[in-house]
């Protein structure tokens, strides 16, 4: 591709991604391609029992096998000065006690909490030989009862998992106002109540988790390169678990990323004590997770249980909610769950509705299962499905059309203050309603269902119109709700004399398209071809400032490049004004040229970028040579991307098997910057979601606590082939929170659908609720009841 | 896995003689179950000796009344072959359905049947069909090969060599595909043969077997739609995470009527 014919970018065109072509012919270059000189490999051993006291650990035979380096135990991580793992977020119970934190070490000592827990760590010359070790270092167990039912986990006979946490109950938590909800009910004269499970998710991203750490005695420094959604945060907190002098002396690498759908975003065990060991042997220590690692230890998503109950008037208006949650927060508390289980969840409990009084209390519960955390959505996905689901009773309820019932309660002005903290920014929720039902021909909904009757099938629709909130910020109010802040992003662009531009951003591309949708925006504005513009992302030692990506956050990050850009055109201007001796106010700027109106003159952006780092042609005691801007972009507000999707499924009564046969979504993004991406972002989800409520599940044997969906053949991935075409549309408000007009796009597919699907199903049996997954089975057997019911 | 030795031998003989010599040799055809036992290191073999080059499993051919497949023959070319599609559709249709294309390029009909996983699609074909399976020292019909969950009468150090199948134009495989594997759930293999109708039921737990009730049923000029569950054994079911036995008893008359219906 030449300078001539390489493209330029604009806003809102579906430009292919340029880092495709890299990725899918093999030259992608992630954490394990990386041999450093010197190089050893960890494997860990891992507990097989879910909840056991650990006695003597043996590593007496392991020691003396081929090529072992080191072994290290929970023990020695502890008498070396680790310290364990944090909770992100700084949640405080109803009666006024914070959060209590079960002590989580990276390797564990004392007991083990949940299957494949690590208790030594062995390294080695070589992989093989580092798992051959790990397989002879014995580890005595005196094993437990244990628990994964929440439940079973709070009541009076439960095995109690951390010393000072009775009745494993990490927090009790609320949010709105209890007396207005009572209120709201006392008044109501109608009601609809449900008790649903949320069901455990593994994230499944096709890049296991990998890390190789490197430590330089010689200034007591180290380099960790680690497959993350958020390098620069992981460097604060690995400094400081790990005792470094200063950040200086950390540096993060995240390479190319293998997806990531939240379950790259924690802290984990593993990768602290591998660089915890890389400096205890002094040499680089690699260790990349193998498929049954990564079902057993990437914090798992979802699992809650929640019964929920609506207050309406005879109208079917939404009057009062009342919410509670039980979320399992596995054997401890991961990074950022105690925000996902709360801020992230139960503030979104309204979806796009009016509701003037809610109440919700969640309470985290320890259970001896894996950690969970975010996962694509991270709370929002489950408050859409409580609410979607009532939605759907209420219209039950009140004998209206599951349209109807969501088009009376809608949010109808904006900014909208919501009864739980957050302020709703931009929407046309009826708007995009109405969208999605022209694009799923709603009308023609019982001629197909008449149509599939006569074939023997039972079909039915199901609508989901849910809200969400992305592009976190601003960073002040996080901090209020328990957070630590810094929810910012930074951008420095950096114009070459040849007039190549270098963006550096502390965003994290693992998938999203990062390379591509900023190179789109910053060739428009400085009106050169986007193969001039690179991106540099995910090297602590190149980016010092940022947040990473999660949450839909490329608005945030893209609005700190929009100002970067903004600064470079005025620096510009400036140097035009003495190129051409006249006032820069009057330079304008435009598809790449610099233009006086009152001289005609004209000056290119690559001269103005040459004149910049020449700095023959201005005075520089009044102006400064060089073309750098670094901008940081705090948002005023959360963005809110919000839409309606549209199911409909066919089930076999005679096997229970459902299938999606058509799947539409009217969304509203924003300003979509482009939409081949925000397409493909959207399946993407969609394809999560429908999967959730159809196919995957976590399931642990509640007598043993074994993961029994370890492996591909027991855990239900979605498959292309069991999928209809999506039918999808934007409805466009365009958010005044940022200067690009952009809301988020990464999460909304996984967070509508699944309530869509749950929905389409229980209109096809004519029931109120099933659990997801709803598995042949289950939905066989409802058929069956329905069947003795006729 | 573990460190082991692995072997390409050029002929049958000699891969019976490296099994022969190793107690801890394991003959390997496409590896589709053995390579992810491996993986996991719950086996730790010696040696691999790798089937799939062996001239004397190799190829696809026309025998008198029917088609005699190479066992190591990939579930790919069966399913592609205009051999086998000419006499027996059915089994290029089942073959075409086995996991996913990668698993079909590498896995063969004589690792699938020496394995005999209880949900595996071909051990119900062969049953049906009243195949015969040549090994390295004898013939044997598919009713004694398949002796139960995992197990035939392979002796050690036997090679299946080929598969022989009859012709049959009126066959039909109904795969109900387990949501996450995509293996049998349950499967049943129906076929109109010279001497009546066979039916073998795979994915019940316990290894394939034949539906003899339903087949009586039938040859005494029974209809399809009176054959239900009630015919057929529970015994023969195993219920595990993805469905009951009693689920699976349901599903297996469901599509049996249904294969059957398909050859009506």
């Amino acid at each position: 591709m030449t300078a001539m014919t390489a493209p330029m970018g604009k806003f809102g065109q579906s430009v292919k991604r340029v880092e495709d072509s890299r990725l899918i012919t093999g030259n992608g270059r992630y954490v394990d391609d990386l041999v450093l000189p010197g190089q050893t490999h960890a494997a860990f051993v891992r507990s097989a029992y879910a909840h056991a006291r650990i006695g003597a650990i043996d590593v007496s035979a392991a020691a003396a096998m081929p090529g072992v380096v080191k072994i290290l135990t929970g023990q020695d991580l502890v008498d070396g000065g680790l310290f364990a793992l944090p909770s992100g977020w700084g949640l405080t119970s109803i009666d006024g006690t914070p959060a209590r934190v079960g002590v989580h070490h990276a390797l564990a000592v004392d007991t083990v909490r949940f299957v494949g827990e690590p208790v030594a760590l062995v390294i080695a010359e070589t992989r093989g030989q580092a798992r051959d070790a790990a397989d002879s270092v014995f580890v005595e167990y005196e094993e437990l009862p244990a628990v994964v039912d929440m439940v079973a986990a709070l009541g009076p006979d439960a095995p109690q998992l951390h010393p000072d946490i009775p009745e494993n109950r990490a927090f009790t938590w609320d949010i709105g106002n209890a007396e207005e909800a009572d209120a709201a009910f006392a008044r109501a004269t109608r009601r609809v109540s449900i008790e649903l499970r949320n069901n455990r998710l593994v994230p499944n991203a096709m890049e296991p988790r990998a890390i190789n750490a490197e430590w330089r005695a010689y200034d007591g420094s180290m380099t960790i390169h680690l497959t993350h959604q958020n390098p620069i945060g992981m460097r604060v907190l690995f400094m400081m678990l790990l005792g470094l002098e200063s950040e200086n002396h950390l540096r993060v690498v995240s390479p190319d990323v293998g997806g990531g759908f939240g379950s790259k975003a924690p802290a984990y065990a593993e990768e602290l004590a591998v660089a915890f060991a890389a400096r205890a042997v002094g040499r680089p220590v690699k260790w990349t997770a193998e498929r049954t690692e990564s079902f057993l230890t990437d914090a798992h998503g979802r699992d809650h249980v929640t019964r929920a109950e609506l207050a309406m008037d005879d109208h079917g208006r939404f009057l009062g909610l009342k919410v509670h949650t039980l979320a399992n927060l596995g054997g401890y508390i991961s990074t950022s769950n105690a925000l996902v289980v709360s801020y992230m969840y139960a503030t979104m409990l309204c979806g796009q509705y009016a509701i003037p009084a809610v109440h919700a209390v969640v309470e985290g519960v320890y259970t001896n299962t894996c950690p969970v955390d975010a996962y694509r959505g991270a709370g929002r996905p489950e408050a859409a499905y409580v609410i979607e689901r009532l939605a759907h009773l209420a219209a039950r309820e009140i004998g209206v059309d599951q349209a109807e019932i969501r088009r009376r309660n809608f949010v109808r002005a904006f900014p909208h203050q919501t009864p739980l903290v957050y302020c709703y920014d931009s929407g046309d929720y009826e708007g995009c309603l109405d969208a999605a039902l022209r694009l799923a021909d709603y009308q023609g909904f019982e001629q197909r269902r008449a149509e599939a009757r006569a074939r023997g099938k039972l079909r039915g629709i199901g609508l989901s119109a849910y809200v969400e909130a992305c592009g976190i910020g601003p960073s002040k109010l996080l901090a209020s709700l328990g957070g630590g802040g810094n929810m910012w992003e930074s951008c420095e662009i950096r114009v070459q004399p040849a007039g190549s531009v270098e963006v550096l951003t502390g965003a994290h591309n693992h998938g999203q398209g990062h390379q591509t949708v900023y190179a789109q925006i910053i060739s428009e504005r400085f009106g050169i071809p986007m193969d001039r513009i690179t991106v540099v992302q995910g090297d602590t030692d190149r980016i010092q400032a940022g947040t990473g990506t999660y949450g839909s956050r490329a608005s945030v990050g893209l609005s700190a490049a929009v100002k970067s850009c903004e600064k470079i055109i005025e620096k510009g201007r400036q140097i035009v004004g003495y190129m051409l001796g006249i006032d820069p106010g009057a330079v304008d700027f435009a598809d790449g040229i610099y233009t006086s109106a009152a001289t005609n003159q004209t000056v290119a952006f690559t001269e103005m970028v040459h004149a910049a780092h020449a700095a023959t042609q201005f005075p520089t005691d009044q102006l400064e040579p060089g073309l750098v801007a670094t901008s940081f972009f705090d948002p005023p507000n959360f963005t809110y991307p919000a839409g309606v999707h549209v199911c409909e499924v066919e089930i076999d009564p005679e096997t229970g098997v459902t299938e999606v046969v058509a799947f539409n979504a009217a969304d509203d993004f924003g300003n979509v910057a482009n939409p081949l991406i925000v397409e493909g972002q959207v399946h993407g989800g969609l394809t999560q979601g429908i999967a959730q409520a159809l196919w995957e599940n976590a399931v642990y044997d509640p007598d043993s606590a074994q993961l029994m969906t370890a492996s591909y053949m027991d855990y239900g991935m979605p498959r292309a082939d069991s999928l209809p075409e999506f039918g999808l549309a934007f409805w466009p408000s365009p958010t005044p929170v940022n200067p690009l007009g952009m809301k988020g796009c990464g999460e909304a597919g996984a967070i509508g659908s699944p309530p869509a699907v749950i929905n389409a199903v229980c209109d096809a049996l004519g029931i109120a609720h099933v659990d997801m997954p709803a598995s042949p089975e289950k939905i066989w057997r409802l058929c069956q009841e329905r069947q003795e019911a006729l | 896995m573990y460190e082991l030795a692995y072997s390409r031998p050029a002929s049958l003989a000699d891969a019976l003689a490296l099994l022969a010599e190793d107690e801890g040799a394991q003959a390997i055809s496409g590896g589709q179950t053995l390579m992810p036992v491996l993986r996991a290191r719950l086996a730790m073999p010696s040696r691999l000796v790798d089937l799939l080059k062996l001239p004397e499993l190799a190829g696809i051919r026309a025998v008198d009344g029917g088609i005699e497949i190479g066992a190591a023959t990939t579930h790919a070319d069966v399913a592609a072959s205009g051999e086998v599609r000419a006499v027996l559709p059915a089994l290029a249709d089942l073959a075409g359905g086995i996991g996913d294309p990668a698993i079909r390029h590498r896995g063969t009909i004589g690792g699938s049947i020496a394995n005999n996983d209880p949900a595996a699609c071909y051990p119900s074909a062969l049953l049906a069909l009243g195949a015969s399976i040549t090994t390295s020292q004898r013939i044997l019909a598919a009713e004694d090969f398949f002796t139960g969950m995992f197990s035939t009468a392979l002796e050690p150090g036997e090679i299946v060599t080929a598969v022989r199948f009859p012709a049959c134009q009126r066959a039909r495989y109904i795969k109900f595909r387990n949501p996450a594997s995509r293996f049998a759930l349950v499967g049943a293999f129906a076929a109109q043969l010279p001497s009546g109708t066979r039916i073998a039921i795979t994915g019940g737990g316990h290894g394939v077997f034949r539906w003899r009730e339903a087949e009586a049923h039938l040859d005494s000029g029974g209809t399809i739609d009176a054959i239900t569950e009630d015919m057929l054994d529970l015994a023969h079911f195993t219920g595990d995470l993805h469905g009951s036995a009693e689920y699976r008893h349901h599903i297996a008359a469901v599509i049996v009527r249904r294969a059957l219906t398909a050859l009506a």
